[in-house]
């Protein structure tokens, strides 16, 4: 990865949009990358629109400004689409991960994307999520999504830390954890058939 | 590093209990931080010559409620054997509350004034 | 004492996750708690800690700022190590307390993660609220980001525990930016830190009834100044402690620290100083400019209190011209407290560049690259040009 890589998160409060970039963060660092994970803070309540962001290198990163020109943007909440614009300084080559049950073509349409560059992903989070874990929170499938897009680890290595992660917080819920690795490796294996 | 005026002055404050500071001490010489290191030091300051009046006691009358003791802002009151003895001019401000408190068919206090006294105490002292 | 650099683990975490962590590993007696954003999280997360049995630490959750500070002056007076952290109007609610734990020596050390001081309301970064107490007489060590947080407040108990120092520190990181963002941050062992930091010693425990003492007591006309002048030598000595402890750390960790930190400045002709996390946005715009051949550097003050002035000039030696960078001002009409400090110590300096103020960033307004590079060929210009300094400029304003 020659690049630093630039990651937005859109999300409703309570969709793990904040999550998200925490967790694509650990799993970054655990792998040796150097890392960033941080939100925007507005006033804070389930539904509001919220945003996150994370920088991903294989170098050390000292820059601590927002981050203006993501090349990966994450949509949690299909809702957004044609009612924020979430591709606000995305650039050509730039790639939209959508949280929705539409296919890529639609939500083009929905979008009324015209760059025919920006690679659209699309993948039904929620339902996943639902699936697997029992909740609509879409943020661990959109976490194997993102891994998948950016590459900047395998899927082995991305279930390894989550399920270690996973381990603390649910002793004793072992549906959950598993529920969790299936729901990240359905989205994954996702995108990567598109 | 080879230690500094500070380093000598908290090993003076732990090897000295009663410390005499001069007026004229230099900064170098006083403990750091404005500690006092010693305890009780507020006896050393007689605030008694802040005084216009004065209380006075009379043992006959007396009858040991100890208001005075209790009431007294300062430590003014002496109380020896569940008796009191007097008082302690040293720190007495003649504020009056012990007369205030003395209960009233008592009267056991009075306030006089400080001028009462000085002609005797200059006679006493001659 | 030669140390063999200490096996240490990495993880990513906040800045508050980081500052929570060292206080866990330096396990103070007593922490006084109070909430504000973006800080709650540290005492919020000790509180865990606590309540998980990983500390002893007795944690008192107090009425108010000015309580926190109150208490912890009055547990670390007793013979305890006690910290408390805050930001912003907290910090300000507190402001007589920061002047008297600086009074009675009292070495204690405070996270204060920088918010912008009201009004009007701002939860966001600014350094209006450790600069507005920078007269109290507490030493003030600002952080970049994460990893120094964690390494300025483990440094900071030695530091002000120290016999020739016994001064309270405060240790900054920028609110939001680094308390809440996440980054990689390399965490020494438990048993490390503890050796480090030791056992608390205070000269005058109130607790020692072997020996009894008061403290805070009433100095009249009389021995006022002579107490305050030896306050100003203690300031004067922490910097030769500062660099003890940061060379004692160096040899645990790996990681050297000083009063500033110079970045590319080998063959600058200029410059920019600034603090805080706008150091690492900087570092990275003088990255790209010197790949454009240009002869830019940064200075990065860490420590802010004891100020350090020969460190700067000397940094600025070579430099033709230097912009200043405030995230606060001062209101005094002759720009921020950085610029006025670094312009009064280059005033007996052999060289002194051209300075402008660039005032940017209050109330977390972001400062992007852009900006920094747009500072760095304004100050080039005034380096190269005959244009007069002394100017103040405010940077990411709207006109």
């Amino acid at each position: 990865m020659a690049e630093m890589l630039e990651i937005r998160w859109h999300g409703r409060g309570g969709q793990g949009a904040k999550t998200a970039a925490l967790l694509l963060a650990e799993a970054a660092a655990a792998v040796g990358k150097y890392v960033q994970a941080f939100p925007e803070y507005g006033p804070e309540r389930m539904g509001a629109p919220v945003v996150s962001y994370n920088r991903i290198s294989d170098k050390p990163i000292t820059i601590h400004s927002a981050v203006q020109f993501p090349r990966f943007v994450a949509v949690l909440d299909p809702s957004f689409i044609g009612a924020i614009d979430f591709t606000a300084g995305i650039p050509k080559s730039g790639v939209l991960l959508i949280n929705s049950s539409d296919s890529s073509n639609v939500i083009r349409q929905r979008m009324q994307l015209r760059c025919d560059t920006i690679k659209v992903y699309t993948l039904d989070a929620s339902q996943i999520s639902q699936a697997t874990i029992g909740r609509p929170i879409p943020n661990t499938p959109m976490l194997g999504a993102m891994v998948a897009a950016t590459g900047i680890m395998g899927i082995e290595e991305l279930l390894l830390d989550t399920r270690n992660r996973l381990e603390k917080k649910f002793r004793g819920r072992p549906e959950l954890i598993e529920g969790n690795m299936v729901a990240i490796t359905q989205a994954y294996e996702e995108v990567q058939r598109q | 590093m080879t230690p500094s005026s500070q380093t000598k002055n908290l090993l003076k404050v732990h090897q000295v209990i009663d410390p005499e500071i001069e007026p004229n001490a230099g900064w170098g010489d006083l403990p750091i931080g404005g500690v006092i290191p010693q305890g009780g030091t507020a006896r050393q300051f007689a605030t008694g010559d802040w005084r216009t009046i004065r209380p006075v006691w009379s043992k006959e009358k007396c009858i040991n409620c100890h208001r005075c003791w209790l009431y007294c802002p300062d430590i003014s009151w002496i109380s020896q054997d569940g008796k009191i003895q007097g008082v302690d001019l040293t720190f007495c401000k003649g504020c009056g509350i012990c007369a205030n408190v003395c209960p009233a068919k008592v009267h056991a206090i009075e306030m006089h004034p400080e001028d009462d006294f000085k002609s005797n105490e200059a006679a006493k002292e001659e | 004492m030669a140390m063999a650099l200490e096996a240490q683990k990495t993880t990513a975490l906040t800045g508050n996750e980081a500052a929570a962590t060292a206080l866990r590993q330096i396990e103070p007696d007593v922490v006084a708690a109070y909430p504000i954003t973006p800080q709650t999280e540290i005492v919020q997360l000790f509180s865990t800690f606590v309540s998980d049995g990983l500390v002893k630490t007795e944690f008192a959750a107090v009425e108010s700022e000015h309580s926190a500070m109150s208490a912890t002056i009055g547990a670390a007076a007793a013979g305890a190590r006690a910290m408390t952290a805050t930001s912003s109007n907290g910090l300000a609610f507190m402001w007589e307390m920061l002047y008297i734990a600086a009074g009675l020596r009292i070495p204690i050390v405070m996270p204060v993660v920088n918010r912008a001081l009201s009004a009007p309301i701002n939860i966001h970064c600014d350094h209006s609220d450790t600069m507005g107490a920078r007269d109290a007489g507490w030493i003030q060590i600002y952080s970049e980001n994460a990893q120094e947080m964690y390494d300025n407040l483990i440094q900071a108990v030695r530091i002000a525990e120290h016999p020739e120092v016994l001064l309270p520190i405060m240790v900054t990181i920028d609110g939001f930016i680094i308390s809440h963002g996440m980054e990689n941050v390399e965490l020494l062992q438990d048993q490390v830190v503890r050796d480090f930091v030791g056992e608390y010693h205070f000269p005058y425990p109130l607790l020692d009834i072997e020996h009894p003492k008061t403290i805070g007591p009433l100095t009249l006309q009389d021995f006022y100044f002579e107490h305050k002048r030896e306050q100003a030598e203690a300031m004067q000595r922490s910097k030769a402690v500062i660099t003890v402890i940061a060379d004692d750390f160096a040899r645990l960790s790996g990681r050297q620290y000083g009063f500033v930190e110079c970045y590319k400045m080998k063959g600058a002709k200029y410059a920019l100083v600034v603090l805080g996390s706008t150091a690492g946005t900087a570092k990275y715009v003088v990255d790209e400019l010197r790949q454009e051949g240009e002869q830019c550097g940064l200075v990065k003050i860490r420590v802010f209190r004891p100020f350090p002035g020969p460190e700067l000039c000397k940094a600025l030696a070579d430099i033709k011209a230097v912009g200043i960078m405030d995230r606060s001002d001062s209101f005094s009409t002759q720009g921020g407290p950085v610029f006025a400090e670094t312009k009064a110590a280059l005033y007996q300096a052999s060289n002194q560049p051209k300075c402008v103020n660039y005032i940017y960033g209050l109330g977390g307004r972001d400062i992007e690259p852009s900006l920094i590079r747009q500072a760095f060929m304004e100050v080039k210009d005034l380096a190269t040009s005959n244009a007069v300094g002394g100017g103040i400029r405010h940077l990411g304003v709207r006109e």
